[in-house]
């Protein structure tokens, strides 16, 4: 059963995506590891954590585009689903700190002992260990997402009004953290970090199993993604998305299925939030911002909304973009970002895969046509898997059949 | 002698009143729909056919009245989904099917099956459930159609399309709301022909404007205005009907 959705989600394009990451994920280490330093084609130091945090931003965008896209749930908050699993890992990464901090505590981090705690919170306890955080970088996100979807769906809030909230959610979840009294560091957040399993977090092979790490993790996300949309349960995802109230009145539970993208996009979100942190070295409220969210919509619509490729390649652009300008030009960014957004919605709406997908196609139509003409090859049947082809034949058609005498 | 006319009847509505903002809607209606049965329902714009459907499908709750299903099932109660898959259908005025999924993905998500989240993540189509969406595209006509959008039918095949997906989910009651409007002549004897047909092993109400696609239906009429029934019986015996002819047909 599971092996049939694997099988079904494994089509080419996927194919193509999963070996590039896993490619990726041992070259990239390899080459940085391996090659002397000065090597044209060695990766340095620098580039390494730069291009894990790239990749958890892809994941970050992928799980927003496998509701947005395919289920039409605009989240405006989908940083606090990464913050979360962020947060997660920063209190593990704190833990593993000892008596190296400055007050050389051994339970307590400096803030509070600064603070004049007594003793771990409660909801400290037990994240020394790494398998119990790994849970919690995933359960964390996914309960939320779970309480908040069941509220928010079962009473029927779509559209704007569920972007309002979700926004809502993440800036109420921003105040909430900058408190010192909520015990994650307030206004700093988490920081310092020194060790991850034992090993050095800052050392270049710690770096590079990181990224290979990342670079895994997105892979197994996109091929859970990949699952579900190329299921039947996609394809009632996509009815939902467009035709809500009729998929209800064919017997679906429009709620249940929201809340089931909804959930495993939290999750998927928190795995790249806990990703994300040891590989940047801080975690703090800022991640919470609402801007911080909804420039990851802008990263989705540039790749191309709903697709699953889009969001990655949009995430890379953006952000590699972000780097670039945010260094020589440092004003111009979020002019850069607002005009990249308007320029994007308006001439291509479909994203840059949108772009490749639509420019394929004409190539291949004329390529069939001309050869069509030349009465070699197989003609175009009637039947192909792509209307999109054909409705364009038959734009090609009609000037013809026009009784031009 | 009520309680027989309920249990007896598939559909039961008995005093059904809905207002919106002041205007009743629904002005205490009662209609009942046999087992098996075909039912015309005709009526002047704003008589109330659309607000009726919404009120068995679940869409809208009545202020007052008795709705039951199979003559137990309070339909009151219950939500569209649970609705649904009790087995009553419904085809809207404006044809509303899946346009970014292809016609055979719309009949197969319509496809009577388990309706859960795990059971749709891990659903492979089987050869019965392959020949039934064949049989049903053959029913309506689009298996020529199959592989391509459903945004790219016409207006008519569109309505096939919807009639179709109805007949997937097999549903006891299919409520079918203006089948024939966007469609030539031919294609409306057609699509009296097929509604007969489904009739013969599961009930039918129609509403429709277009009289003589009401005649070739040849079934029991119904005529509602003002949100209550105005006159029922054969087309004949309605359209003779004074008040009808004065508040529906004009002349």
């Amino acid at each position: 059963m599971i092996t049939a959705a694997i099988l079904r989600a494994l089509d080419k394009k996927a194919i193509w995506v999963i070996s590039i990451l896993l490619l990726a994920a041992i070259l990239v280490p390899l080459s940085n590891l391996m090659l002397p330093v000065g090597h044209p084609l060695r990766v340095p130091n620098y580039l390494v954590p730069l291009m894990g945090k790239y990749l958890s931003y892809a994941m970050l965008a992928l799980a927003l585009d496998l509701i947005w896209g395919y289920c039409g749930i605009l989240s405006l908050g989908h940083g606090a689903f990464f913050a979360l699993g962020g947060y997660a890992m920063g209190v593990y990464l704190m833990r593993q700190i000892g008596t190296r901090g400055v007050y050389a505590h051994p339970e307590l981090p400096d803030f509070m002992v600064f603070l004049g705690w007594p003793e771990l919170p409660w909801y400290w306890l037990g994240m020394d260990q790494f398998w119990f955080a790994a849970i919690m970088v995933m359960l964390v996100p996914g309960i939320l997402a779970f309480v908040f979807g069941w509220f928010a769906f079962r009473s029927r809030v779509t559209g704007v009004y569920l972007s309002i909230i979700t926004q809502a959610m993440t800036f109420a979840l921003m105040l909430a953290f900058f408190r010192n009294d909520m015990g994650f560091g307030g206004n700093n957040g988490l920081t310092d970090f020194r060790d991850i399993l034992g090993t050095p977090i800052a050392a270049p092979t710690t770096r590079a199993i990181l990224f290979a790490a990342t670079a895994i993790a997105l892979a197994l996300s996109f091929l859970v993604c990949s699952m579900i949309v190329k299921s039947k349960l996609g394809k009632v995802m996509v009815a939902v998305r467009d035709a809500e109230s009729r998929t209800r009145f064919i017997g679906y539970r429009v709620e249940n299925v929201k809340l089931l993208a909804f959930t495993v996009s939290a999750v998927i979100a928190g795995i790249a939030g806990a990703l994300y942190v040891p590989q940047v070295g801080i975690i703090n409220p800022g991640e919470f911002a609402p801007a911080n969210s909804i420039e990851v919509v802008i990263w989705a619509a540039v790749g191309g909304r709903g697709t699953l490729i889009g969001p990655i390649i949009g995430a890379i652009i953006v952000n590699v973009g972000k780097s670039y300008f945010t260094a020589a030009l440092p004003d111009f960014w979020l002019f850069a970002l607002g005009g990249l957004f308007i320029f994007v919605t308006l001439f291509l709406p479909k994203g840059v895969v949108g772009l490749f997908t639509s420019v394929w196609n004409a190539i291949q139509a004329r390529r069939a046509s001309s050869s069509a003409q030349k009465g070699v090859g197989p003609a175009p049947g009637p039947e192909t898997d792509f209307p999109i082809t054909t409705e364009s034949d038959a734009g090609n058609a009609q000037p013809k059949t026009n009784p031009a005498e | 002698m009520v309680d027989t006319l309920r249990t007896d009847s598939l559909l039961y509505l008995d005093g059904v009143t809905v207002s919106f903002d002041g205007f009743r809607a629904l002005n205490s209606l009662s209609l009942i729909v046999q087992r098996n049965e075909l039912q015309a329902i005709i009526g002047p714009n704003g008589a109330g056919k659309t607000t009726m459907m919404d009120i068995i499908t679940g869409k809208t709750k009545p202020d007052t009245g008795e709705v039951y299903f199979e003559g137990s099932v309070d339909l009151t109660k219950k939500d569209e989904t649970e609705i649904a898959n009790m087995g009553i259908g419904r085809k809207f005025q404006k044809p509303t099917v899946f346009e970014s999924h292809t016609v055979w993905d719309n009949v197969e998500l319509a496809l009577k099956k388990p309706r859960g989240v795990f059971s749709g993540l891990f659903y492979t189509r089987d050869t019965a459930d392959t020949d039934r969406i064949a049989e049903i595209l053959d029913i309506v006509r689009l298996t020529h159609r199959k592989n391509e959008y459903a945004a790219n039918l016409s207006h008519g095949q569109k309505q096939w399309l919807e009639i179709g997906m109805l007949l997937a989910q097999d549903p006891k009651l299919m409520l079918v709301d203006e089948p024939v409007a966007g469609m030539t002549d031919a294609e409306t004897i057609e699509t009296s022909k097929l509604l007969a047909d489904i009739a013969k092993t599961r009930s039918v109400v129609v509403v429709e404007h277009d009289m003589s696609f009401v005649r070739d239906l040849d079934c029991r009429v119904t005529c509602l205005a003002e949100g209550a029934v105005l006159a029922q019986g054969s087309l004949e015996h309605v359209s003779a009907d004074p008040l009808v002819i004065e508040r529906y047909l004009g002349r």
